[in-house]
Parts: structure tokens; C-alpha cells; sequence
């Protein structure tokens, strides 16, 4: 089973990409669960949701130690970087996260992926799509044709442009 | 069929539309707001009629209103707020009216927490308002689950004249799983009822709906009715699923979100060589006596899981009439167990 962690501001897009990354399970044909954090977690900065991707049956689909994350915010790197599993991997945005974690028990990609949206005329909120598509390349989870059905899924089809505007997102993480 | 992903809470009101809920009163209340939400962007345009009642007790009185008369309708919310319906669910249960009621649970007393929790395994199968009174409880454990118990909750309801409770919890409601649904029959007229007060016109004797029945003869047939209904019910659709049980050792009951991080740990424990098997009641009320006992045929311990201090563990016990010891694992507070704190708990169980 694959677990996933996602974390950052309210209005970052995290659970929006947590579900892009759920509908890429689903369309690849496998057991996938999606949870929201909500409540007292969500206070205090940080706004995360966990996506599960197996072949059989997902127990809990709530993650606390995940295998990957992606982290997009300061608070939740000091909350959700020590929690991943020993082995894991963390992709960390350094255009807006400073810190840098210091322990070689995990695998740190630091990857201006905020500012590489900007750069490239998408909205900053974009950011979070460009770092899945990082993790997508790194991990091989899954592939570009997979990755546009599940855009496909998961924009409605009134928002065509923004459609668009992910794959582009999608592209430039695996490019960088 | 295609499936596409929902929350729970999304999911069950789409079912319930699909299956021709006519009407859906609620009041808001987390982790069960999506139920109204959906309901309220699109039950209109289905033929049908949302609407935010002024409290709990207005949402459940409407419902025993609207039941009166014959049209399929459904309301949900959380701990407190089913608190606060428990009396209108009395009156309808007392009326022999169909209804379906989603209960998500939330962790308490009082307001408690708005995480998941189990403890309100004996309000629902104990204690839905006053009276000699047992309703069926359906505890889903996925989305599609509260998909197809949603369904089957308002067939049953109108064959068994009782109010169907659908017990999920937080975790069910806020999380998305891929789901598929059946048909769409919220185009299609709904049944009439010789009970329904649905308007005569003169051409009938009037039916008068009423939980009151001040003569004991009376009263008493009406109980015994009403339970005769339920042992039916136990007959025909008490439901549980055991897994690996035949050889098992320890035999771990959980229902609802519980029971899926049970699977996991069942999982991990017979990588181990240690031999578990896993029950899971479907119903919750009727509880599956029957076959837990079957179950637990080889098994020299049971462990019981929730997502509370146990309760579910005392129909545990009264189904194995005590003669199996049973031990407990609970969190509380709106915590989920991790598989591992459960593989921790096996493991220290020494058979």
C-alpha cells in the first residue's frame, strides 16, 4: 500500500490535490480512500488530508507516519516532517519553507515548486499541483496519460480551462 | 458500473435520492453538514424538497409528519443533534411509520468533539427515545456501504413500518472512496400505504396516525406487534461477516471504521503466524448472536474494538453467553486506532 501525506495553508489546494492524487489510484484501477483533516486540526495554519492507493482492502484511512509527503507550508513542516516513516520521502517546498530537515533517515526534495508556477503564468495556487507532479516522477507511481484522466475526474467540466492549466502544472514538476 | 470518489456523507444522499427520498429536514452539525449540503443543491431539481428545519426536534417532527403520510424521507445529523431527535424517533416508532435516520456519530458526552467516534453504539441499538422500543441498525464500514444500506434502509423501513437507523461515524462521512450507484428512481412516483393519512376525499374511512394508545389492551398489542416485527426482521436480515475465523485463535469483533483497521491488523498478526480471525456485525441491532457464536467456534479468546470505553463488548458477551474471555481495546476522544496499537494489543494476548 502507498500512503500519502498532504499538508499547507487553507486554500492551497491541498485537498483538491489529495483528490487528483486519489482519482490517479482510481483510475489506475486500485483501492484508494481520501480524508480531510478537520476540526481543532485544521487550526493553527495547517490543513492536510491523507490519500491511501492500495490492491486490497485499506484499513484506516487516516495516515499519522506517512511514506510520502508533500509539504507546503512552515507549521507543517515542523508537524509532519518528523512523523513521516523511516525510509520516506518528504517533498518540501523552498519557496516558501526555509528550513531544512536535518536527518538521514528520510529523503528530502527541496523543490521551488510556488515559485515555479509564478514563473511560469499559473497562480500560486498551482504550486501544489507542480510538487504532485514532482512526486509522481520521483516516486513512478504513475504516468502522464493516467495522470490527465484523473484531472478529467477530478476538474468539473465547466473549468476546461483549468484542465489545461494542471497538466501544465503536472508537466513542469516532472520536468524540474 | 463507473465509480466515481464521494465522502460518505455525499454519498448517502445521493443514494437516498436515487432510491425516491421524497423530503430530507436536517439541521446542521459536524462531521454530517455534506448530507444537508448535497441534499439542499439538488433534491429540487429531483423532485423532491430539502429543508432546514429550526432545531433537531423540528427536523424529526417533520419527518414524523411527512411519514404520516406515506412519502419516503430521511434526516441525519451527529450525537448531540440525534440526542435531541430521540424523541421524535420515539413518537415515530410508537406510530409504526417508515423512516430513514443517518447518525453520524461524533465523539462525547455532551458536545464532545467533532472527530469520529463509537459511543453511540447503545444510544442507537438501546436507546432511540423512550419506550419498549428496538430498531433495526445498519453499522456501514465503506462509502459503497452506506450507498447500499441507504437503499435497502428505505424498503425496509417501509416493509417493517419501523425507522431504519444507519449508524456511521465521522471517519465514514468525511472520507472519500470510489462508489457506484444503482438506479435512479427518483423520477418514479412512490408507493401508496392503506395506513398513509394522505388525504380521502370521502372515499375512504379516515386513517388517524398516533403514538398514543391510553388503553393498556391497546398499547400492549401494539408493542407486541411491533417487537413480533422485529424478530422478523432479526430473521430475515440480521447480517455479519467473519473472515479467517476457522482457524482462529483470537477472534477480534469491530464494526463500522473500527473494523477496517482491524482487517489491517488481522493482516500484519498472520504475518506473524499469529492465527486471527476477524467478526464484524453489518447489523448492529439485531445484533448477529448467532453467528458470532459460529464464529468463535475454535477461538479461545475474543477481542473487542471501538472507538470507545465498549460498548458493542456487552452484546459480545451476552451472545457468548460469558463463556469465552473476552478482552477490550478502545480510544476515545475522537481518536481512530492505527493497526499497529491493535497488533500491539494481540500480541499481548497470549493464547
Amino acid at each position: 500500500m502507498r500512503d500519502y501525506l498532504i499538508a499547507g495553508f487553507g486554500g492551497q489546494g491541498v485537498l483538491f490535490t489529495g483528490k487528483l492524487l486519489a482519482n490517479i489510484g482510481l483510475v489506475s484501477g486500485k483501492q484508494v480512500t481520501w480524508m480531510p483533516s478537520y476540526g481543532p486540526a485544521m487550526r493553527g495554519g495547517v490543513c492536510n488530508c491523507s490519500v491511501c492507493i492500495s490492491d486490497s482492502l485499506i484499513g484506516s484511512p487516516v495516515v499519522h507516519h506517512p511514506k510520502t509527503l508533500i509539504c507546503m507550508n512552515g507549521p507543517s513542516f515542523d508537524k509532519f516532517v518528523p512523523a513521516v516513516k523511516k525510509g520516506g520521502t518528504a517533498y518540501i517546498d523552498c519557496s516558501i519553507i526555509d528550513q531544512k530537515y536535518d536527518s538521514d533517515d528520510i529523503t528530502c526534495h527541496y523543490v521551488p515548486a510556488t515559485r515555479l508556477a509564478t514563473e511560469n503564468d499559473l497562480s500560486t495556487n498551482f504550486g501544489i499541483i507542480v510538487m504532485l507532479g514532482k512526486m509522481i516522477k520521483e516516486s513512478g507511481v504513475s504516468d502522464m496519460a493516467t495522470v490527465r484522466k484523473a484531472i478529467e475526474e477530478s476538474v468539473s467540466a465547466k473549468k476546461a480551462d483549468l484542465l489545461e492549466a494542471n497538466v501544465k502544472a503536472i508537466e513542469l514538476g516532472m520536468n524540474c | 458500473m463507473k465509480k466515481t470518489l464521494m465522502k460518505g456523507n455525499e454519498a448517502v444522499a445521493e443514494a437516498a435520492i436515487r432510491a425516491g427520498c421524497k423530503c430530507y429536514f436536517g439541521y446542521p452539525i459536524t462531521p454530517q453538514n455534506e448530507v444537508g449540503a448535497y441534499m439542499s443543491a439538488r433534491i429540487h431539481k429531483r423532485g423532491g424538497v430539502f429543508l432546514q428545519a429550526e432545531s433537531e426536534i423540528g427536523a424529526i417532527n417533520m419527518i414524523y409528519g411527512c411519514a404520516a403520510t406515506g412519502t419516503r424521507c430521511m434526516t441525519s445529523s451527529s450525537s448531540p443533534g440525534i440526542s435531541l431527535k430521540t424523541e421524535g424517533i420515539s413518537y415515530i416508532a410508537g406510530a409504526d411509520l417508515p423512516a430513514v435516520i443517518v447518525s453520524v456519530q461524533r465523539g462525547g458526552p455532551g458536545l464532545g468533539t467533532i472527530q469520529p467516534s463509537q459511543a453511540d453504539y447503545y444510544q442507537s441499538t438501546r436507546a432511540m427515545g423512550h419506550g419498549d422500543l428496538r430498531l433495526p441498525v445498519f453499522a456501514p464500514y465503506s462509502v459503497q456501504e452506506m450507498v447500499d444500506m441507504t437503499t435497502e434502509a428505505f424498503e425496509l423501513a417501509e416493509e417493517y413500518l419501523t425507522p431504519v437507523i444507519i449508524l456511521a461515524d465521522g471517519l465514514l462521512g468525511q472520507m472519500m472512496e470510489p462508489v457506484s450507484f444503482g438506479d435512479d428512481n427518483s423520477e418514479k412516483p412512490g408507493k401508496s400505504f392503506s395506513w398513509a393519512a394522505d388525504g380521502h376525499m370521502g372515499k375512504r374511512e379516515k386513517n388517524e396516525i398516533t403514538s398514543l394508545r391510553l388503553y393498556s389492551e391497546e398499547l400492549e398489542e401494539s408493542v407486541n406487534k411491533r417487537f413480533a416485527r422485529f424478530e422478523k426482521f432479526k430473521e430475515n436480515h440480521t447480517r455479519a461477516e467473519a473472515v479467517n475465523c476457522d482457524d482462529a485463535d483470537i477472534v477480534v469483533a469491530a464494526y463500522g471504521s473500527a473494523s477496517r483497521v482491524v482487517q489491517s491488523a488481522m493482516e500484519m498478526a498472520r504475518s506473524e503466524g499469529i492465527k486471527v480471525g476477524t467478526f464484524r456485525p453489518i447489523t448492529v441491532s439485531p445484533f448477529p448472536e448467532k453467528a458470532l457464536r459460529e464464529a468463535c467456534k475454535v477461538a479461545k479468546k475474543v477481542l473487542v474494538v471501538e472507538m470507545s470505553m465498549g460498548q458493542m463488548i456487552d452484546d459480545v458477551k451476552m451472545a457468548l453467553e460469558y463463556k469465552l474471555p473476552i478482552e477490550f481495546y478502545g480510544r476515545q476522544g475522537g481518536f481512530v486506532p492505527g493497526p499497529e496499537e491493535i497488533l500491539e494489543k494481540i500480541r499481548g494476548m497470549k493464547v
